[in-house]
C-alpha cells in the first residue's frame, strides 16, 4: 500500500475520531458515536498492518488476541460501580504502551544506525515521562479506588520539595538523551525517575478528589499517545493524542471548578485539609439532630407531592441504585413527581452517578445538573440525600473561612424537608461537619444505603 | 524542522478541534467520555504493531509485543465498556 493511501486513511480514522466524540454529546447519538470511534481505529490498524515493512505477523497476532481477550474480559466484567478504577487501569495501559513504543523507536534508531535528531530525541524523552507518570499515577488510583490500598491522602513532610526534586532529575536525564543519544541506559533512567514521580504524584491524594485525578491521567495518556506521534511521525497519533488531551483537560476543569479550588490546590494543595484542625466534636450536633424510623419517613413520603433523590459515593458503596430505582417507581405510582440531583464531583469520577442511575434503568432525562435542580429544591417536598456530605454543606454558602467556601453545593436545604440516609454523623472528605444534618427541616435516617431503601419501600408499601 | 512545524501545527490545531467537541458533552456522559476517548488513545497500538513487526532487534519486538498487548487491552477494553454503558442511557419513552 502506497504510503500516501496509508496517510489517506489515517486522516479518515482521524476524522472518525472527531465523529466520535461530537456523537458522546447526546445521548442518542452516543452508541453511534462509539461505534464511529471504533471503526476509526480498526481502520488505522487495518493500514498499518499493510505496511510493507511488517515482516512477521505471528507476534502481532499473538499480542492482539492477548490484549483483545483481556480487554474484552474487563469490559464485560466490570460492575458499574468499579468504572473508575476501570478507566483509571486502561488509562494506565495507555500510558505503559507510549513508553514502550517510544522505547522500542529509540533502541532501533541506535541499532539501524539512523540519524537522531534532537526533535526525535526529544519526543522520545516526553513519550517516556509523560507515559511512565500516566502507568504509574492510574496504577496507584486503581490501587486506591480498589482498595489496595488506602484511600487516605498520604501526605508527609517536605513532599513537595522532594516532587520537585524528582521533577528537575527526569528533566535533567532527559537532557542528557540529547547529549547522549547512542545509551539506552539513559532512556531507561528516564523511565525510571518519571515511575517514581508518578506514585509520588498521586498518593497524596485523597478520595473525594479522585475525580479530578482521573480526569488528568486521561489526558495525561492522550498527550502520552500525541507525543509518541511525534517521535513515530505520525499524524493519526498526534491528532487523537490531543483529542483525548483535551477532553482531559476539560473535565478536570469541570470538576476543579465544581469544588471551587485550583488544579494546583487539588493536586499539592490542602488535600481536603485532612488532619488541620479539629475534628467535627459531638458537641456540634449535640441536641440537635432528629433521626427518625423508616416508617416516619414513608409518612413524610405518603403526602410528598415532589421528591428530589440526591445520590452521593454512599449510594455507589452500598451498590443501592436497583432499590432507589425501585422507591422512585413506587413514589410515581403515588402520584409524586421524582427528580434525581447529581453534583458534578459526587462519587469517584466525573459522571459516576449518572452511570449508576443509568444502569438501573432510570431514563436520563429525569437526573438533573446541578443549577437545573437548584432552581427546583425551594418547590420540593422532600429532598433524599443517600450518601452525600459536602456536596450539601451549606457552610459553603455561609462561612467564608470554610475549607469548601464559595464551593457550589446542591440546595437540599431548601426543600421544605430533607431526608438524609447515612451511616453515621462522621464528616465527609473536607472534613468539617455539616450543620444540613441538623437542621430544623432535617431527618436522619441512619444506616447502610441500600438497607435503608428498602426498608423505606417496606414502609412505604404499607400505606 | 518543517516537519516539526507541520505536526505541531497538527497538534494545537486537533487540542483546539477536541475543546470544541468535547465542551458540549453533558455531565450525564462523562464516564462513557472518559472510557471512549481513553479507547481512543489506544492509538498508540499503531506505533506498537510496527514495533512489534519490524523484528530488527529481539528487544524491540519484545518491546513491541508488550505494547500490542498493552494498547490492545485499551482499544477492545475501552470501546466494548463504552458500547455497554451508553446502552443503558434511555430516555423514559424508551423503557
Amino acid at each position: 500500500m502506497s504510503g500516501a493511501l496509508i496517510d489517506l486513511s489515517y486522516l479518515a480514522a482521524s476524522a472518525l475520531f472527531v465523529f466520535c466524540l461530537k456523537g458522546l454529546s447526546h445521548p442518542r447519538t452516543a452508541v453511534r458515536g462509539n461505534l464511529y470511534g471504533a471503526l476509526g481505529m480498526l481502520l488505522a490498524v487495518t493500514v498499518t498492518l499493510l505496511d510493507r515493512q511488517i515482516v512477521s505477523f505471528e507476534i502481532i497476532a499473538a499480542g492482539l488476541l492477548v490484549g483483545s481477550a483481556i480487554g474484552a474480559a474487563f469490559a464485560v466484567k466490570v460492575p458499574m460501580t468499579a468504572m473508575p478504577q476501570m478507566v483509571a487501569l486502561f488509562n494506565g495501559f495507555g500510558g505503559g504502551a507510549s513508553v514502550l513504543v517510544a522505547g522500542a523507536s529509540f533502541l532501533e534508531a541506535i541499532a539501524l544506525g539512523e540519524l537522531r535528531s534532537d526533535r526525535f530525541l526529544v519526543a522520545v524523552g516526553a513519550s517516556g515521562i509523560i507515559g511512565s507518570i500516566t502507568f504509574w499515577g492510574s496504577l496507584v488510583a486503581f490501587g486506591k479506588l480498589q482498595g489496595l490500598i488506602s484511600e487516605q491522602a498520604m501526605v508527609f513532610k517536605g513532599q513537595h520539595s522532594i516532587n520537585a526534586a524528582i521533577g528537575i532529575v527526569c528533566a535533567f536525564l532527559a537532557g542528557l538523551l540529547l547529549v547522549h543519544p547512542d545509551d539506552p541506559a539513559n532512556y531507561v533512567s528516564v523511565v525510571g525517575v518519571a515511575s517514581i514521580l508518578g506514585v509520588f504524584l498521586v498518593i497524596p491524594i485523597g478520595g473525594a478528589d479522585m475525580p479530578v485525578v482521573i480526569a488528568l491521567l486521561n489526558s495525561y495518556s492522550g498527550l502520552a499517545g500525541a507525543a509518541t506521534g511525534f517521535v513515530l511521525d505520525n499524524n493519526v497519533l498526534i491528532i487523537a493524542g490531543s483529542l483525548v488531551g483535551a477532553s482531559g483537560i476539560i473535565l478536570t476543569r469541570i470538576m476543579c471548578r465544581a469544588m471551587n479550588r485550583s488544579l494546583g490546590n487539588v493536586l499539592f494543595g490542602i488535600g481536603g485539609t485532612v488532619g488541620t484542625g479539629p475534628a467535627p466534636g459531638e458537641e456540634f450536633y449535640e441536641g440537635k439532630v432528629k433521626s427518625a424510623s423508616p416508617e416516619e419517613i414513608a409518612m413524610l413520603f405518603d403526602t410528598a407531592r415532589r421528591a428530589v433523590i440526591v445520590p452521593g459515593y454512599g449510594m455507589a458503596v452500598s451498590q443501592a441504585q436497583h432499590a432507589v430505582r425501585d422507591l422512585a417507581n413506587l413514589l410515581e405510582s403515588r402520584g409524586c413527581e421524582v427528580e434525581f440531583a447529581i453534583h458534578p464531583v459526587a462519587g469517584r469520577m466525573p459522571g459516576h452517578m449518572n452511570v449508576l442511575l443509568a444502569e438501573a434503568n432510570i431514563p436520563y432525562d429525569k437526573v438533573k445538573e446541578m443549577d437545573e435542580a437548584n432552581s427546583g429544591f425551594s418547590q420540593t417536598d422532600v429532598a433524599l440525600v443517600i450518601g452525600a456530605n459536602d456536596v450539601v454543606n451549606p457552610l459553603a454558602r455561609t462561612d467564608p473561612a470554610s475549607p469548601i467556601a464559595g464551593m457550589p453545593i446542591l440546595d437540599v436545604d431548601k426543600a421544605r424537608t430533607v431526608v438524609v440516609i447515612k451511616r453515621s454523623l462522621s464528616p465527609g472528605f473536607a472534613g468539617i461537619p455539616n450543620p444540613l444534618f441538623a437542621a430544623d427541616n432535617t431527618v436522619m435516617l441512619f444506616g447502610d444505603g441500600k438497607k435503608a431503601i428498602l426498608e423505606l419501600i417496606a414502609a412505604l408499601k404499607e400505606f | 524542522m518543517e516537519g516539526l512545524i507541520t505536526s505541531l501545527t497538527i497538534f494545537v490545531l486537533a487540542i483546539f478541534v477536541g475543546f470544541e467537541v468535547i465542551t458540549k458533552v453533558p455531565p450525564t456522559l462523562h464516564t462513557p467520555l472518559m472510557s471512549g476517548s481513553n479507547a481512543i488513545s489506544g492509538i498508540t497500538l499503531v506505533g506498537a504493531l510496527l514495533s512489534a513487526g519490524h523484528q530488527h532487534t529481539l528487544l524491540t519486538t519484545v518491546l513491541g509485543f508488550v505494547a500490542v498487548v498493552f494498547a490492545t487491552v485499551n482499544v477492545v477494553g475501552g470501546f466494548l465498556v463504552t458500547h455497554r454503558m451508553l446502552g443503558m442511557f434511555r430516555k423514559k419513552e424508551d423503557r
